[in-house]
């Protein structure tokens, strides 16, 4: 008897029913809401927030309960959404140097202007589990000490490196910025599409190449100048109003990191700067984007590109979780037609192999 | 069963076919320089879609910017219209664009495919769609794409032949058994898309339009209809379809590209069409299984 290998219409329903019941556990125990998500498991909502490019905690929080806490589905679940919104124009650009800072580090100097602030890291505690957490109804954490105000402006570290001239300048420009939710991807890539493109990339990808340009695949020499991470303001100006309204401050992962350049016939010897900025809470990624970010500038400061990290191809192409995890899943897909042809081909030229070594 | 199915009613809150109409007018913008420069790739701002990169989304979109309400559409996947992600592209139109759906590649103004075309030869003012997961026929030899665009620009070629010549060399015929480039109106080197090679002579002066979407790629090429398309292939090894050496086991065609399907483990074995709204129209065997 012929039994059909083809799928269908039930078979998917039945499917879907399944994922529902899985993706809600055991009913005996409450149902989790999307503002304990928001509230418990927020860097896992910072990643699908910046991972998706929506910066919306409420619509990551709903996508990783939507997804079973798989990140990488719920990033796409929201840029399947966030594609269908309409577009009003771009913010200003946002300064950082203004930001409410909740952490601020430089491993360059002991002490500068701002200070060092460690805010709510992981950095320094040991990583010993907490069985205390287990336990239900907790008492809350005592309330953490409160820092002095700080008034006014935090300058960056680059910038006071840049007023004795030590720090290359990265050149503003007023040119409308590329965008590559609207035009595909194109070579040569300017900085801008690539510090987009790394912005919404996969974490991991962008940390591992990263760690690859420290262990000699792309010849990094980096210091963190300064990590920060706090609450900027957006601001857009619409055209009929002719000044910028606040639109509301948004929290940001912003890395500096300092690194040699020997300098050309026509550029002194000086630092270079890469640059890392991801929305929400995510330090690990700021700092792996700021070391990719300056490998790839390597054909621009004159240096041999050949590691991985300094092809711009090889990373943007590459660095799209959303894409990747579309191309690599989509093998489970029937592709017997074309395995078909090859167990032909292949049995051609088996068939010719012993041919030719018969006795 | 290949009837056309009633028109159902259209998903509320989304624009006909999904997409909104300004990213359909760029995605035909995008079809019509294709099929002006037919087997040249066009970039398209391609946007992220419900499913998954992979799963079609080049298809998809542009089978959402050229349908319109009258359309009647079917979707194929290994020549099937009762493979799972068929049902699930073909679900997905009936829901955003309520338009009518069918099985039959006759009866179809609209057919999305993966993998194959259709053994029913194409009319006029019909429109193929094939979902495409490479478009650049020469990635494999070239992965930087700042590089295939200049071969292409020069028409340079000289890697695939080379690559031909290797295969026959090595082994006495050509290595690639599905998606084997074509030159298209003596011009552009192209990716037929991963349909068999076997496949590859139906698109050579076709009668119906044949529009390629690749989502994740974000490129859109085209072949216009009765547009000469020509498997790569040298003089004395001219290039040769091939298909199991078997009689479909339901309907008996020995024209029909086969499906081998494992009947049990004792090396059991049966062929049937791949294209299933074929097989279904020819009569069946008197001892068809």
């Amino acid at each position: 008897m012929y039994v059909s290998v083809k799928g269908g219409e039930t078979a998917i329903g039945h499917a879907h029913a399944w994922l529902a019941e899985a993706r809600r556990g055991d009913t005996a125990l409450a149902e989790l809401s999307t503002a304990q998500i928001e509230q418990q498991l927020s860097l896992a909502v910072d990643r699908v927030m910046a991972e998706g490019a929506c910066a919306d905690r409420g619509l990551a929080a709903l996508a990783l309960k939507q997804a079973r806490g798989d990140s990488t589905e719920a990033a796409f679940l929201l840029r399947a959404y966030r594609t269908t919104l309409p577009r009003f124009g771009y913010a200003l650009p946002v300064d950082t140097a203004a930001m409410a800072i909740h952490r601020r580090i430089s491993s360059t100097y002991k002490d500068l202007p701002g200070g060092q602030v460690l805010g709510p890291t992981f950095d320094y505690t040991h990583r010993l589990l907490d069985f205390a957490l287990e336990a239900e109804g907790l008492a809350a954490p005592p309330p953490a000490a409160e820092a002095k105000e700080e008034a006014g402006r935090m300058p960056a570290v680059t910038a006071i490196l840049a007023q004795e001239g030590l720090m290359a300048p990265d050149l503003a420009s007023d040119a409308e910025p590329p965008d590559i939710t609207r035009e595909p991807l194109a070579f040569p890539a300017d900085r801008a599409l690539r510090l987009q493109a790394m912005a919404r990339g996969d974490e991991g990808f962008l940390l591992s190449l990263g760690y690859s340009t420290q262990r000699g695949y792309g010849n990094a020499h980096p210091f963190v100048g300064e990590i920060r991470m706090g609450e900027v303001r957006v601001e857009i100006e619409p055209p009929e109003l002719g000044f910028a309204i606040d639109i509301g401050d948004i929290m940001v992962s912003e890395c500096q990191m300092v690194n040699q350049f020997a300098g050309t016939a026509e550029a002194p010897p000086q630092f270079t700067r890469g640059y890392g900025l991801v929305v929400g809470q995510n330090e690990r990624k700021a700092m792996a984007m700021s070391l990719v970010d300056r490998a790839l500038r390597a054909p621009e400061l004159g240096e041999a590109a050949t590691a991985p990290a300094q092809s711009p191809e090889f990373v943007l192409y590459h660095c799209d979780n959303v894409e990747s995890t579309g191309f690599v899943e989509h093998l489970k897909l029937p592709h017997y037609v074309d395995f078909q042809s090859e167990l032909e081909k292949i049995r051609a030229i088996r068939a010719r192999w012993f041919a030719e070594r018969a006795p | 069963m290949s009837e056309t199915s009633p028109k159902p009613r259209p998903l509320a809150g989304y624009n006909f076919g999904y997409l909104d109409e300004a990213t359909k007018r760029m995605i035909r913008r995008a079809l019509l320089k294709a099929v002006c420069i037919p087997g040249h790739q066009v970039p398209f701002g391609a946007r992220e879609m419900p499913l998954p990169y992979g799963w079609g989304t080049g298809g998809i979109q542009v089978t959402s910017a050229v349908l319109g309400p009258s359309d009647v559409l079917k979707v194929i996947d290994q020549g099937a219209d009762d493979t799972t992600n068929a049902v699930s592209i073909r679900r997905f139109f009936s829901r955003v664009a309520g338009v009518a759906t069918t099985e039959s590649t006759a009866e179809a103004s609209i057919i999305q495919t993966r993998h194959r075309i259709p053994e029913t030869p194409l009319r006029e003012g019909q429109i193929l769609v094939y979902q495409v997961p490479m478009p650049e026929p020469l990635f494999k030899l070239e992965p930087r794409v700042a590089e295939s665009t200049k071969l292409h620009a020069l028409a340079d070629y000289g890697l695939m032949q080379v690559k031909l010549y290797e295969d026959i060399a090595r082994q006495g015929e050509v290595g690639t058994s599905y998606n084997h480039p074509v030159m298209v109106n003596h011009r552009y080197l192209m990716s037929p898309s991963p349909i068999p090679a076997f496949d590859n002579p139906k698109m050579h002066m076709n009668a119906g339009l044949q529009l390629f979407g690749a989502g994740r790629e974000k490129r859109i090429y085209a072949v216009p209809p009765y547009t000469d398309v020509r498997s790569l292939d040298f003089e004395d090894h001219p290039f040769k379809p091939v298909r199991a050496p078997h009689a479909c086991a339901i309907c008996g065609s020995e024209e029909s590209y086969l499906d081998e399907v494992i009947t049990d483990d004792a090396g059991g074995r049966m062929h049937v069409c791949s294209d299933t709204d074929y097989c279904a129209s020819r009569p069946p065997l008197e001892d068809a299984p």
